[in-house]
């Protein structure tokens, strides 16, 4: 039986992660995070599971710690917000290029700079376009409920392990802050030196005992070999396209316009989908679960169907370029979004549905357009 | 004619550790790495403790350690080898943990990770090889590099009135209740190269007893940054390197000397 507790999405996030049987976190306080390492220390895991919890110099180190506890095949994460993400993010193009499973968490918060504490959703290009320097991806889940801060735990390291990668759970400072009930997951134990030796043996650095030496690392000088390395990590994210994309619908079976929208803000489209149907107007809600692999196909799918998509996101628009390349200009898309810290409410979503795609939209302004051309 | 033609094995009366492996060296001809890089393989052979053992390479000359010492390396990020061994450390406290690391990396970049890791008196080894200048990237002033001593970004000579002075790191980290043992050393010649290694064996045996950090600083040279030739260097790295980063400990079993 799972157990049900009242908390806030970091500490349900802490919590998942003992239970998920992670071996090490390393982390440095930021608001509005901060609950993440504060609940591990009041918890005491090194008791409870032997999960080592160090609180680092900086982010910097912290990524390090990560990158230093990944290659020996240990079950590690860290988690930041945005500006002690920036920092980190050298840090995970090393974990990226020497294909080492970790979990990265972001609690998103507004900027650029130092912006503010309250929450954002302005990280989306920096978690899923890359973010650090070279050729790689981040699998990115974005949890929508304090329950999904406690779920995608478990299944981050999944991911992270089953193809050797630095996996994001991309939340922001509303789903991390809040307090929801939440079920637990039972406690998975943590991974023994033996089952670590027989798991990962093929890459992870262990000491050098009964087969040759095994080295972490993403140097490549050769130029033919490192294109040949990023090839086979591209692979890896072509297979989490066919295997692990992830997205929910909500009323999309009548629906004539879509709004695409994930974490925080798809929560506050869920009921912005309820005040426009009131209004009678038919409206649907597609959710990306995970940023990266994008439910692209899943969208092109229902351009057949709806008139017009709204993305809708805590920024000045950044999703809302690939769910207009998903679209492939079949309709038009539009953004809406309140940044800076300020959170859009349902009624300025459904006013955004009716000034920018039903009444003076996009659709007579982009007709408006073609005809003055002729 | 083969090496085994010129070097027979019943002539043999030195050879390398059987940890390093044969892939050929990468450092200059004359550089100390080589020496540093034996010496270190050969405590591991002679304690026993290779299979126990993880290295942490740097960046820098010593980028590819992992390829000339056959043990499990991790290579971590320009100067966050501490941070790397922290971690590692914490993970598998039963095991043997070094970094290898330069002086830029070391005592520029990652100045911070050094001085945290020495306090939190993480239970390790340090190797720290200072030859005062950045020799990878091609000869640019390091943290290290001494007053007055040209570089390629200090062409007229380092002015530690716009440039500062030259960092002593292990005195620096010495007083840091989490070293156990700091000590300056260099391999110079065979009799400097038997008590580095001396050094080198004490440090370890620290990490086996938990004492907490050693800290193994070697002075070295760098012919090809310093423009001299290998016994130019030495000679330099004597009167000059020695001068102002005098061998010796400097903290022995928690005591400063």
């Amino acid at each position: 039986m799972s157990e049900l507790k009242l908390m806030k999405g970091n500490e349900a996030l802490a919590e998942a992660a003992i239970r998920a049987g992670a071996d090490a976190y390393f982390g440095y306080p930021i608001t509005p995070q901060s609950e993440v390492i504060e609940y591990l220390m009041r918890e005491r895991p090194e008791k409870r599971t032997g999960m080592v919890v160090l609180q680092a110099e900086s982010e910097v180190a912290a990524i390090n710690m990560v990158y230093g506890a990944a290659s020996t095949g240990k079950k590690v994460l860290t988690s930041s917000s945005s500006p002690g993400i920036s920092l980190k993010l050298e840090g995970v193009s090393y974990l990226a290029g020497a294909e080492l499973p970790a979990v990265i968490v972001n609690v998103v918060r507004a900027g650029p700079g130092l912006g503010t504490i309250q929450p954002g959703q302005a990280d989306y290009f920096q978690a899923v376009k890359g973010g650090g320097h070279g050729d790689y991806k981040l699998y990115v889940l974005a949890p929508s409920s304090v329950q999904e801060m406690s779920d995608f735990m478990g299944d981050a390291f999944d991911i992270a392990f089953k193809y050797k990668t630095p996996v994001m759970i991309l939340s922001d400072g509303l789903i991390g802050q809040m307090m929801e009930k939440v079920y637990l997951k039972d406690q998975v134990p943590r991974n023994t030196t033996e089952e670590i030796i027989e798991k990962y043996g093929d890459w992870a650095v262990t000491g050098k005992k009964n087969r040759s030496q095994n080295v972490a690392t993403s140097l490549d000088l050769l130029p033919e070999n490192l294109e040949k390395r990023i090839e086979r990590i591209y692979k890896k994210y072509d297979q989490m396209e066919k295997e692990d994309l992830r997205y929910e619908t909500f009323e999309c079976e009548d629906a004539e316009y879509l709004f695409v929208a994930y974490g925080s803000s798809a929560r506050i489209a869920q009921k912005a989908v309820q005040l426009a149907r009131e209004k009678g107007i038919k409206v649907g809600l597609l959710r990306p679960i995970t940023l990266f692999p994008f439910p692209k196909k899943q969208i092109l799918e229902l351009t057949d169907q709806v008139k017009g998509i709204l993305s809708v996101e805590l920024s000045t628009g950044q999703m809302v370029e690939d769910v207009q390349i998903a679209a492939q200009f079949r309709v038009p898309v539009e953004h809406f979004g309140r940044t800076g810290g300020v959170i859009h409410t349902p009624e300025e979503i459904v006013e955004a549905l009716e000034s920018k795609l039903i009444n003076n939209g996009s659709i007579r302004h982009h007709k408006t357009r073609e005809s003055s051309i002729l | 004619m083969e090496v085994l033609d010129i070097i027979k094995p019943e002539n043999q009366v030195f050879c390398k550790s059987k940890l390093m492996s044969d892939n050929p060296l990468t450092y200059c001809p004359g550089c100390g790495h080589g020496t540093a890089h034996n010496l270190t393989m050969e405590v591991l052979e002679e304690m026993g403790i290779a299979e126990e053992t993880i290295g942490v390479a740097p960046v820098g000359c010593s980028v590819f350690a992992y390829d000339f010492m056959n043990i499990d390396m991790t290579q971590a990020a320009h100067g966050r080898a501490p941070a790397v061994a922290t971690a590692i450390t914490r993970c598998w406290p039963e095991k043997y943990v070094f970094t290898y690391q330069g002086d830029g990396d070391l005592a520029a970049i990652g100045t911070a990770e050094t001085i945290h890791t020495c306090n939190r008196g993480e239970n390790i080894v340090i190797i720290f090889v200072n030859n005062g200048i950045y020799g990878m990237t091609g000869g640019q002033m390091a943290p290290t590099t001494l007053e007055g001593m040209p570089s390629s970004t200090s062409p007229y000579g380092r002015d530690v009135k716009t440039m500062g002075s030259p960092l002593k790191m292990t005195e620096l980290v010495a007083n840091l209740p989490g070293v156990y043992y700091a000590t300056r050393q260099s391999v110079h010649t065979h009799k400097h190269a038997r008590k580095a290694k001396k050094a080198l064996k004490k440090a370890f045996e620290n990490t086996r007893l938990k004492k907490g950090l050693s800290f193994i600083e070697i002075v070295s040279n760098c012919n090809s940054g310093w423009k001299l030739n290998p016994n130019e260097a030495n000679k330099w790295m004597e009167e000059n390197m020695f001068a102002y980063f005098p061998l010796g400990d400097i903290k022995v079993d928690g005591n400063i000397k």
